[in-house]
């Protein structure tokens, strides 16, 4: 029976490994310069890139971030410094009941928020999404890595005379400020993949879109259009596509494992 | 007077506090914490607003209409929340042995070290988009049990109805497997983290008396983290139903309720990444949008109980220790 067991913890990581293999494999193959300098070409022609999508993905985080990190830090100082027992409990109890929201659902509200109103596709509404999706990871990491700082550092900054806000502002935050960041480039991460808020927000784009008010391009949607799509190319594609996701997402997990104090636990989704 | 310089201190006490800055970095992150609610209640808000016609229209019919006709505007769900509910059952019924016996591995038998970096691969599996599990779920585990595992169960287990019919590939049971696979993660990391939570006194006791580790694993630490292992399926059963990207590219995407795991199916949140964009009038819009209100409120009150269940064993395991 103990080696039963054994045989699922090894099931269940080969599974990882299998995954990076193939699509280092795969991907590895098709992937090349042009992936990240040039535009999609026309079906029947091949060749081509999804730069348009990189720098797209890149525009959403950013919008992403703009929403979730000042709520989710902010609310995470709260809960950590300022929270009573029954304003904390609601707070933690709404930030994990949004945490289990289906990304789909996040997309509707997002369409109904902004896509209705607008009448047409955008960046921003796939950034709010996204955005909306930070929220709760941040809150939590940021009330965790605070919580985490030893009292005597608080004790100290206020005996020597600085008002509450004060000694959180300058000893307490800057103390956790490591595992903050930390935790919000794992909150990127898991958003830089979401595909189903964005299809029916940000929806796609072939070409560079200008500004913030059109439909954007992003990875994860162009993963999904050229996996589905009935052409060889495409698929070559997808894999190149995925392999640079999943690079990304998993690098940055890895990082933040070396970035991270030694104990500390960050709070996942 | 007097009262003049009554309300003079007071403000100078109120200015005072504003001086130190305590009282507005009170306000200013509540502020922000407040906006959680404000979002949380807009998204039930819009939910709520944009699916009355719909509502209106169907009622509890939308529910149990087995048609989906944008065409003629008559729209019933049946055969979305059929997939959801199976493919999901199948995941849990895939994942729950393998994930909570990987979870009694790397909590009670494996070495520290060794635990600690599976554990940690385990989340890198976490961490992996949805997307990927779909690309790879097209190109790897459609064609690999439609040509291998299928047809094996349908040669051998073929006289029961759920493994009866013609074999595409896309099929409920491909998006079964998908899923398990996503979910497994979520069970090992939770139940790991509830069966750690065991005070050592109660494995100490069985072993005192007399018990190999296994017993003491089996019969005493696994029982006493049920609960919070219940939890975890729970919390990964949310997770199955709401996955929208594997399923929506391995499942089939066709609005037929079939007794066979072969045939092709439909889920809810499928419908919502294929139909959204696409949708022209108002009542199928709204339509969609009901669908995921009641994705909505099957996952908020699983998460709900999950929580209280995961909460109840921790407490119950530091009010021992």
């Amino acid at each position: 029976m103990l080696s039963l067991t054994a045989l699922c913890a090894l099931a269940s990581v080969s599974v990882l490994l299998f995954i990076l293999g193939y699509l280092v494999y795969h991907g590895g193959k098709s992937l090349s310069w042009s992936f990240f300098t040039q535009l999609p070409k026309p079906v029947g022609e091949s060749g081509g890139g999804m730069a348009n999508a990189i720098v797209g993905s890149g525009k959403l985080l950013l919008l992403a971030a703009l929403v979730g990190v000042p709520i989710g830090f902010m609310a995470g100082v709260y809960l950590a410094e300022f929270a009573g027992s029954t304003m904390g409990f609601l707070i933690r109890y709404t930030t994990d009941l949004l945490n289990g929201v289906p990304s789909i659902v996040m997309g509707i509200f997002a369409f109904t928020v902004v896509v209705l109103p607008m009448h047409h596709f955008s960046a921003l509404a796939g950034g709010l999404a996204l955005g909306i999706m930070m929220i709760p990871i941040a809150v939590r990491s940021t009330e965790e890595f605070l919580r985490n700082v030893p009292h005597t550092l608080r004790e100290g900054a206020m005996a020597l005379g600085a008002s509450k806000w004060k000694a959180v502002a300058t000893v307490v935050i800057p103390a956790a400020a490591r595992g903050i960041l930390t935790g919000i480039l794992l909150d990127l991460a898991r958003v830089a993949g979401e595909t189903a808020p964005l299809i029916f927000t940000a929806f796609g784009n072939r070409f560079w879109s200008s500004g913030w008010n059109q439909p954007t391009a992003s990875l994860p949607v162009m993963i999904y259009t050229y996996a589905i799509a009935p052409y060889d190319d495409w698929h070559r594609q997808a894999w190149a596509a995925g392999l640079v996701l999943l690079g990304l997402v998993l690098l940055t997990n890895i990082g933040a494992r070396w970035l991270l104090p030694k104990k500390a636990h960050v709070a996942r989704g | 007077m007097a009262e003049g310089a009554g309300s003079r201190a007071r403000l100078r006490a109120f200015l005072d506090r504003l001086r130190s800055g305590d009282e507005v970095a009170h306000l200013l992150t509540l502020i922000f914490a407040s906006a959680i609610f404000f979002v949380t209640f807009l998204l039930v808000y819009e939910l709520w607003q944009n699916s009355a016609l719909s509502r209106h229209q169907f009622g509890w019919h939308f529910l149990l209409g087995r048609t989906w006709d944008p065409v003629f505007e008559n729209y019933g769900a049946l055969p979305f929340v059929f997939g959801t509910t199976l493919t999901s059952a199948l995941a849990l019924l895939l994942a729950i042995p393998l994930g909570v016996g990987a979870a009694i591995f790397l909590a009670e038998l494996a070495p520290p070290r060794i635990s600690d970096f599976l554990t940690f691969l385990i989340e890198l599996l976490a961490a992996v988009p949805s997307v990927i599990f779909g690309l790879l779920g097209i190109f790897i585990v459609v064609p690999l049990l439609g040509t291998t595992v299928m047809p094996f169960l349908k040669a051998t287990l073929g006289f029961l109805p759920i493994f009866k019919g013609p074999i595409y590939g896309v099929s409920l049971f491909a998006a079964g497997v998908v899923l398990s696979i996503m979910i497994i993660p979520f069970i090992i990391s939770i139940s790991r983290e509830v069966l750690l939570g065991v005070p050592a006194d109660q494995r100490e006791a069985a072993l005192a008396l007399g018990a190999t580790k296994w017993e003491s694993t089996w019969k005493v630490v696994v029982p006493y983290a049920r609960t919070g292992i219940m939890g975890s399926v729970f919390l990964s059963l949310a997770r199955a139903l709401g996955e929208t990207m594997a399923v929506t590219m391995v499942i089939g995407n066709d609005p037929k309720i079939s007794a066979s795991l072969f045939a092709p199916g439909y889920s809810i949140a499928a419908v919502i990444a294929n139909e959204f964009s696409e949708a022209t009038s108002a009542l199928y819009i709204n339509a969609l949008v009901e669908l995921g209100l009641v994705l909505f409120l099957l996952t908020i009150i699983l998460n709900a109980l999950a929580r209280l269940l995961i909460l109840a064993t921790t407490r119950r395991a530091t009010g021992h220790a």
